[in-house]
């Protein structure tokens, strides 16, 4: 059987306060140990589970905290190393969990395919077999029902596209190599190639993009509310949510200075994050807050930066601006009861082109300003997100992660002077790949675009 | 009444490339042969164009050689010119294309078959297959001889039921006047084998003489000393070149005019042509932007003065021909010596076999060639020679032999006709095959030789010679990987003479050998190795270390599909009791009954959930017997 390691969700989804990622295979545990930071899972006793951290194989930053449980064959429900990765129950986490181990090298599993291992191991008894097959038919078919529905019809046409415009490409590679003797057909030279894939790639990194954009839908805006103590970040929250329907609320994880809030403010989920407050603090305990507000920062999509109407521009103040600076921020000018004390001017150069709102969260004021500052920041004035392309099923983001790195091989393989019919290889797995966003991989559709697009023969 | 004309192992009905390649690859397995043909001045006719090999096609040939096959030797003898095409391309692609001398090339492959053991030639018309409760027994001919044999394969080509069209004109014929076969077709699809019909079509021959030659540019062919086969060691240097010319505006105004005369568009023709070698008149409907078309003159032969001309391929009455000649430079005053016609014939819709050839409904019965569906010369070689090797197999009860797609084009083309069918003449393309990089037409012999020699199909003496150039290249190979290059002057100067970037410290030889712009031929001069090697065993060299990084890959891809195709399904499978199998998958897999799981994932209409549900299956029976 194959034993490449296959990982998936393995918890219903959104229900639950912890959900659980699952990988099965022969080196299950060596590719969970690679992303965890905590014990050495290759060493420990099997059936034990672990606290630690994993860490984005990407950008080697802390991504989730973690448990793991190692269970070690055969006496797992695959008869393989099973890796069970514990993480918090929200669909932010788990997704993110799961994006981590497939872009460590672990494979989607197939519908069914935990339960179909089970079998081909000799784990589920003979008279299971054919519930097993049923299973595996019942799990296709609403995989891809599902997939079909999370599929946009532009999003398959854009992909049809983007597969035509490889097909037309390889076409003439193919016509260059198998009619040599032809001299109308223009040779489909490296230089060309470079210019053809660079535009499918830039549509997939595109496609990629709108995926984040996407993901952004699903789960919220990471909205950090920033600002010197007593300012009035926890007022703004409460106005927040309380002007606006909770969709969610998560329990305040394992860290007790930061506190988490889902709303949706005019089309626009905003995960909102009260921090600490940053400043340089000695206290241990106010310090990791601080560690933390600064890691909320950087994974921040907006900011909202509160300032105090009442009060002088300190120095901490100069700081956040700097903390923040080169991302989308809102300045609120809070407690404007108040008498001024702060220098307007001083502000509106330091926000740059960032907004400026005047509030009074005691008097209710400006609500409504910050909030059409929000929902303009994310669609940009004229994005309408009915008519947005969005990737948002994991498999089709893998698919095209996938794609573009085939395309990138090409490319590099053009670059090194690799003959064109070599670096085709990479072309010809990409629209593979493609085809199997949109379930198409029949293989006839070469030659057919060949024939139909040269004029070729005795 | 018949009467017992002698009995035998194999016999092979017809000595097109197909039927030669059978009959000598039966006979090298050492099953006592009879080779069957209409005409034995006709073996190894070749109807259409004067040319072997070409992009895929040359390579198989190539493969066909590696296996003991005959059609690389014949024409590395018989050639007037042999090109390598595609040279300013990677090495996947490159492949030998050569002029044929026609008259030459019949008369050499008749000589070979004489003299090869084990095979008896004789001139008839087989009339009847004989079969007993699905089980060959042998033929009768028209002159009721009737042979016997336990194995029967039938390569009869374009002459099932064949019907030439020219014009208005029509009439019962094989290619180029010959008899056509009329009673086969009948009796095989009286057994239950599903036929269809094809067509295909050939340009008119002219007279070399009537020829303006001044009006065409010259195609030479190359000094280079080249050959398809691994045994030639005498070359073919004084090469005739061929010619080339256009069709132009007032061509095509000739073809449109006398649309309606083509039997092609007055629906005369019903048989399904193939797309890669459309009549002219295709041409200029289909594409009609196009100003002009281009056209090959090729000589037949040294000692005829007859010429193909390549692009004219057409069924217009033959003095449309004359007319559309009339307007090609240098063709002005062309004479015709036999016009262009198209043909239409019977061939077996060939799902209806196994991989080894051997029609699954009459055991013993194999067929192979045109009659599958293929087209051309090289597709005829490659299955009569499989065909061959399966037959002698089945009688003799040896081995038989099923290359995979990454094992040659010959497994490619195989797999595709009884795994998907056609619904065209099947021709041979690159992109047919997924393991193209590894399908070189340079190392035909590593991946064939191997497995001729088990069979028995290659003599001992050809085999060392193989071996010890398996291991020279093995060896420079590991050297290369081994040797440092020192960055020095000398080194620095030789390096710079390539025009790739100097050294900046000190690398191995297989690294520099990856460079884009370093050739063995530099390596060769830096670190020189101290066995002596072939221009051969260097090509090797070169290409598997430059090209290591796709090979690794291609490699690990070719892992994954031998192990699907290593899962065999069982012959008593049931697919209707198989639950969850979606019903269109369950009626391919029965009409394919293909031989693994990834065969079965090759049918079209069978999806990944299906290979799921199927591999349960098949390992529950493996679980059940096992605990059983
Ligand atoms: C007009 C024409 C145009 C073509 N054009 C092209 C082209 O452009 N490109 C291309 O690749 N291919 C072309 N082909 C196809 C190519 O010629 C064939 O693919 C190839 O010759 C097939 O080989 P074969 O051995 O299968 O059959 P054939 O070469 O047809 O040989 C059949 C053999 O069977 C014998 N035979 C037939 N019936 C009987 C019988 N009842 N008893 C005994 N012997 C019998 C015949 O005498 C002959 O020896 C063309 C063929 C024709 C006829
Ligand atoms: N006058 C005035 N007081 C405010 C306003 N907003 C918040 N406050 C008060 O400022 C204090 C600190 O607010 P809090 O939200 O806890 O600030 P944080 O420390 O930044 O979270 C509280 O007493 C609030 O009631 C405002 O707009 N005007
Ligand atoms: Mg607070």
């Amino acid at each position: 059987m194959d034993t490449d390691t296959i990982a998936a969700i393995s918890t219903p989804t959104g229900e639950g306060a912890i959900a659980i990622v699952r990988l099965s295979g022969d080196d299950a545990v060596s590719r969970a140990n690679e992303l965890f930071q905590g014990k050495d899972l290759t060493t420990v006793d099997s059936h034990t589970m672990h606290y630690g951290k994993l860490l984005d194989p990407e950008t080697g930053e802390i991504a989730e905290e973690v448990m793991a449980s190692v269970m070690r064959a055969p006496k797992t429900f695959t008869r393989e190393d099973i890796v069970e990765i514990n993480c918090h129950g929200g669909l932010v986490s788990v997704n993110r969990v799961l994006e981590i181990v497939l872009a460590q090298g672990a494979r989607l599993a197939e519908p069914g395919e935990f339960t179909k291992r089970a079998f081909l191991n000799g784990r589920i008894d003979l008279s299971q077999a054919e519930a097993v097959m049923d299973l595996i038919r019942a799990k296709t078919d609403r995989a891809m029902n599902v997939a079909l529905k999370q599929m946009d019809g532009r999003l398959s046409v854009l992909i049809q596209n983007l597969r035509q415009k490889l097909l037309e490409t390889l076409a003439q590679v193919e016509v260059n190599i198998d009619y040599p003797e032809y001299d109308d057909v223009e040779e489909m030279t490296n230089d060309i190639m470079q210019e053809k894939t660079a535009e499918v790639r830039d549509e997939i990194e595109n496609l990629l993009q709108t995926a984040k954009q996407g993901k952004i839908l699903r789960e919220g805006l990471a909205t950090a509310i920033i600002g010197r103590p007593n300012v009035g970040k926890s007022s703004l929250m409460n106005t927040l949510v309380h002007e606006n329907k909770a969709i969610v609320t998560e329990v305040p994880g394992t860290t007790r200075d930061v506190i988490e809030e889902y709303v949706n403010v005019r089309g626009v989920p905003l995960r909102l994050v009260d921090t600490a407050g940053i400043r340089e603090t000695e206290d241990i305990v106010e310090r990791i807050g601080v560690e933390r507000s600064r890691q909320v920062l950087t994974e921040a999509d907006l900011i909202l930066l509160v300032l105090n109407y009442g009060d002088e521009l300190t120095e901490e103040d100069v700081k956040l601006f700097e903390a923040a600076r080169d991302m989308n921020m809102i300045v609120l000018l809070n407690k404007t009861d108040l008498d001024q004390k702060i220098d307007i001017e001083r502000v509106k150069e330091l926000a740059g082109d960032n907004p400026v709102i005047s509030t009074s969260l005691i008097q209710e004021e400006g609500i409504d300003q910050l909030e059409n500052a929000i929902s303009s920041t994310f669609f940009e004035g004229e994005i309408d997100s009915g008519d947005m392309t969005y990737v948002s099923n994991v498999r089709h983001v893998q698919l095209l992660k996938q794609s573009k790195q085939a395309l990138e091989d090409a490319r590099e393989g053009m670059e090194m002077g690799v003959p064109i019919d070599v670096v085709q290889i990479d072309v010809t797995r990409t629209w593979e790949l493609l085809g199997e966003i949109v379930g198409d991989t029949v293989g006839e559709s070469l030659i057919d675009e060949l024939f139909s697009q040269f004029c070729l023969g005795k | 009444m018949t009467y017992d004309a002698g009995h035998y192992d194999v016999i092979v009905i017809g000595a097109g490339h197909a039927g030669v390649e059978a009959a000598a690859a039966s006979a090298r397995r050492g099953a006592k042969t009879l080779m069957l043909s209409l005409n034995l001045d006709m073996i190894a006719f070749m109807p259409c164009n004067p040319s072997i090999g070409g992009p895929a096609k040359g390579i198989v040939v190539r493969e066909v050689d590696a296996l003991g096959g005959l059609m690389g030797r014949v024409i590395d003898k018989t050639h007037i010119q042999m090109r390598l095409l595609n040279t300013r391309k990677g090495p996947a692609v490159r492949a030998l294309r050569a002029q044929a001398d026609k008259p030459l090339y019949l008369k050499e492959m008749k000589r070979l078959l004489e003299n090869q053991e084990n095979l008896t030639l004789r001139q008839g018309m087989v009339e009847k297959i004989l079969v007993e409760d699905d089980q060959v027994k042998g033929v009768v001919t028209e002159t009721k001889a009737a042979y016997y044999a336990p194995s029967v394969i039938v390569t009869t080509g374009t002459f099932m039921r064949g019907r030439v069209i020219i014009g208005d004109l029509s009439y019962e014929s094989g290619p180029n006047n010959q008899r056509p076969t009329v009673t086969l077709s009948e009796q095989l699809e009286e057994l239950g084998i599903e036929m269809v019909r094809f067509k295909t079509g050939t340009p008119m021959r002219v007279n070399s003489h009537t020829i303006d030659y001044s009006k065409t540019e010259i195609q030479p062919g190359e000094t280079e000393p080249r050959s398809f086969s691994y045994e030639t060691t005498e070359f073919i240097t004084d090469q005739i070149p061929c010619w080339l010319t256009y069709t132009n505006e007032t061509t095509h105004e000739v073809i449109n005019e006398n649309l309606g005369l083509s039997p092609m568009y007055s629906g005369m023709i019903k048989g399904t042509g193939p797309r890669y070698c459309p009549s002219i008149e295709d041409k200029v409907v289909r594409f009609n932007d196009k100003p002009r078309h281009q056209i090959f003159l090729e000589p037949e032969g040294r000692d005829t003065e007859e010429v193909y001309v390549q692009g004219l391929s057409t069924s217009l009455p033959e003095y449309v021909q004359k007319q559309m000649m009339e307007t090609v430079p240098g063709l002005e005053n062309a004479e015709i010596m036999r016009a262009g016609y198209a043909i239409e014939y019977d061939s077996v819709v060939p799902t209806q076999l196994w991989p080894t050839l051997e029609t699954k409904q009459i055991d013993g019965l194999f067929t192979a060639g045109q009659i599958n569906g293929t087209s051309g010369y090289e597709e005829a070689a490659g299955q009569g020679l499989m065909a061959g090797i399966n037959a002698a197999a089945k009688t003799l009860d040896l081995e038989p032999l099923i290359l995979d797609r990454s094992e040659g084009y010959i497994g490619v083309m195989i797999d595709d006709l009884v795994t998907k069918g056609t619904r065209e003449p099947y021709r041979l393309l690159t992109s047919r095959a997924e393991f193209r990089l590894m399908l070189r037409h340079d190392n035909a012999d590593l991946r064939l030789t191997e497995k001729g020699y088990e069979l028995g199909l290659i003599p001992e003496e050809r085999y060392n010679r193989f071996t010890e150039k398996r291991r020279k290249i093995e060896e420079e190979k590991k050297r290369l990987e081994n040797e440092i290059v020192k960055a020095t002057e000398d080194v620095q100067d030789i390096v710079k003479e390539s025009g790739t970037t100097p050294l900046k410290e000190a690398v191995r030889a297989s690294d520099l050998l990856r460079r884009p712009e370093i050739d063995y031929s530099y390596i060769e001069r830096l670190t020189p190795s101290d066995i002596a090697l072939t221009a051969d065993e260097k090509e090797q060299v070169e290409i598997q270390i430059k090209y290591s990084g796709y090979i690794k890959k291609s490699l690990e891809q070719i892992e994954k599909m031998r192990n699907m195709e290593s899962k065999k399904i069982p012959d008593y499978i049931d697919y209707d009791a198989i639950q969850g199998l979606a019903s269109e998958a369950a009626d391919r897999l029965k009409a394919v009954q293909p031989l693994s799981v990834g065969q079965a994932s090759r049918v079209s209409g069978v999806n990944p959930a299906d290979i799921s549900i199927l591999l349960v299956y098949i390992e529950q029976g493996n679980v059940a017997r096992v605990s059983g």
